[in-house]
């Protein structure tokens, strides 16, 4: 189990150390990066100057050694339009989405894992054609659209809900069940389809020959074996949550890292983005190293490895 | 062939969902490829006499069947035109996404140990990005435009081809026939592309079409934050975007869109299902 631990650590690792690279060469792409951060009608003058005070003008594997060391220490360099350390801008929002993501995701669960075990149950069922057109059609809407579509129902119409803004539980609601969507589709639909398979194996007929009641087998039985292939993915919606954050923020004017990073393209302010981006990778990086993690707890042959 | 492509799309037809599915795939690609010519109005002639005209159905007078918008222009005519783009993009970056994953894919399958290694760690430095915050990002450091999106999306999800890709290569490099093969003198070029790819063509033939509804919504995402296809040309997305504006006087302005959207993807999703389930029964546990 340690050595699994580690191995899986220091793989982890590995990835954000790539990640970094990744960071490095995104405002590079295009060739220098002054012309990104500057106004188009910035002169000479101007362009050599802010080259040589962002370092832009030295070797670049130099600026790399640099980027990185400071990276480490979560330095990004100052957000040219806040005048303050880009890090902490994002850290300052990261909360709000957090909070956001958590929701969502809770959300989703929520509805996602009793509806999956009931579809497998009785497959075929009216619950199980529910749990179907849920998969199908949570995946399909454009989750901004979504997003106006609430506004339109629960603040224009029916004045329940504040269309946009943060800081209380009702700000939260309609983000929230916007960005659940498309998660809630696939979960839905994994666990279905893996409870299905579980439920055909030998050892459930075992219990079931043993006179192991209906509930315990679905429960105990199955769904702990279900879980697995399911919490892989649960894992990879976080990647995909956050990144539907950006958007749904945008809408709602959600006060999170999203809406930030959208504010700071806008505004050519790419030392912000650079830390959005590092930062959202390193969380996802880790939320799915203690995925793996937690495969020890749920499957016992992972802990003698 | 002729005759077994046949009876696969008897098969395939005999699910309803998925013949429903394929008329709505049919009907968007006939709206992309001839709808610019019968439409009933020209998408991008502006009346301002008849802006913000609800649907047929909501108001009394009018000629107008989805209403228009805030420019007067034909609603139903711009989705028509606005299909080309959003499957040009999603058929285009799906192409090219499956060129790479499936290059990786085979190489990372077939040579396991140094090369393999490497390509899957950068499949998981990729999925430590989220993808709309990579795409968002890449889009505007290059800049917006139709080329440049259909490129950062087809170089953002290459991961699932490479992934399913390599782990049915590394099944299939045991098998006693590519063996043979390898003791036959064959080059390893030869290996992967004779033997090996068309052995895992069904299960990218899968991937692609679910990947394609998955791109049209990223496009639409793309263009509705204004990092898409440039505002010249109407996109179901950007469509959205305006509408918003209006969302309290004229919701159709931005409701029909995202209809427009979901039947797409509703369509193309229920097409890519009855593909997996007749093609590969093993891919129903490598979603998403």
């Amino acid at each position: 189990m340690l050595g699994y631990v580690a191995t899986r650590s220091v793989y982890a690792l590995a990835v954000v150390f790539g990640v970094s690279i990744a960071v490095f060469f995104l405002i590079r792409i295009g060739g220098d990066p002054s012309a990104l951060f500057l106004a188009p009608e910035a002169s000479l003058e101007e362009i050599v100057r802010f080259r040589h005070q962002m370092g832009f003008d030295r070797p670049i594997l130099l600026q790399y050694v640099d980027f990185l060391s400071r990276a480490v220490r979560g330095d990004f360099g100052l957000s040219l339009r806040y005048d303050q350390p880009a890090m902490q801008l994002v850290l300052e929002r990261m909360p709000a989405t957090l909070a956001l993501s958590a929701a969502a995701l809770g959300i989703s669960l929520l509805i996602s894992v009793p509806l999956a075990i009931l579809a497998a149950s009785y497959r075929g069922s009216l619950i199980d054609r529910i749990g179907l057109l849920i998969s199908l059609v949570g995946q399909s809407f454009p989750t901004f659209w979504l997003a106006i579509m609430l506004i339109l129902i629960f603040s224009e119409r029916l004045h329940w809900l504040p269309p946009s803004g943060g800081g209380s539980w009702q700000n939260l609601i309609m983000p929230a069940l916007a960005l659940a969507a498309y998660s809630t589709a696939i979960i839905t639909r994994l666990l279905r389809s893996s409870m299905i398979e579980v439920l055909q194996s030998d050892y459930i007929r075992t219990a079931r020959g043993k006179g192991v009641s209906n509930a315990g087998i679905v429960l105990k039985h199955a769904l702990r074996n279900a879980a697995i292939p399911t919490l892989t993915v649960v894992g990879l919606q976080v990647g995909a949550l956050l990144g539907g954050a950006v958007i749904t923020e945008e809408i709602f004017a959600y006060p999170g890292i999203g809406r930030l990073a959208i504010q700071a393209i806008d505004n050519r302010d790419f030392t912000v983005v650079q830390a959005f981006v590092f930062l959202t990778a390193v969380l996802i990086v880790g939320i799915n190293l203690t995925v793996d993690l937690c495969y020890g707890l749920l499957d016992p042959r992972l802990r003698k490895r | 062939m002729h005759r077994s492509l046949y009876r696969f799309l008897h098969r395939f037809l005999r699910s309803k969902l998925a013949a429903f599915g394929l008329l709505i795939v049919a009907t968007v690609i006939f709206a992309a490829l001839i709808g610019a010519w019968i439409v009933p109005f020209d998408p991008s002639a502006q009346d301002i006499m008849e802006r913000l005209k609800p649907p047929l159905w909501e108001g009394s007078e009018g000629i107008h069947l989805l209403g228009t918008e805030a420019l007067g222009r034909d609603i139903f005519s711009r989705l028509v035109v606005g299909a080309q783009v959003s499957l040009l993009v999603g058929v285009a970056s799906v192409v090219l996404s499956s060129v790479v994953g499936i290059g990786f894919g085979l190489i990372a399958g077939y040579e396991d140990r140094y090369i393999g290694r490497f390509l899957m760690a950068l499949t998981d430095i990729q999925l430590a990005v989220p993808f709309l915050v990579l795409a968002l990002a890449v889009v505007a450091v290059v800049g917006a435009s139709l080329w440049n999106l259909i490129l950062v999306l087809g170089l953002t999800n290459w991961v699932q081809y490479a992934r399913v890709v390599r782990a049915e290569c590394l099944v299939l490099r045991e098998r006693e026939y590519v063996q043979a093969a390898r003791v036959l003198g064959a080059s390893t070029p030869r290996i992967l592309f004779r033997h090996l790819l068309p052995n895992v063509m069904s299960s990218v033939i899968v991937i692609s079409s679910l990947l394609v509804a998955k791109m049209i919504l990223f496009e639409s995402a793309l263009s509705f934050l204004g990092l898409g296809v440039p505002p010249a040309t109407p996109t179901w997305g950007a469509m959205i975007a305006e509408g918003r504006n209006y969302i309290g006087n004229a919701w159709w302005v931005a409701a029909m869109p995202g209809l427009a959207i979901f039947i797409t993807v509703i369509g193309i999703n229920l097409v890519g299902d009855r593909l997996r389930d007749l093609l590969d029964p093993r891919l129903k546990q490598v979603e998403n």
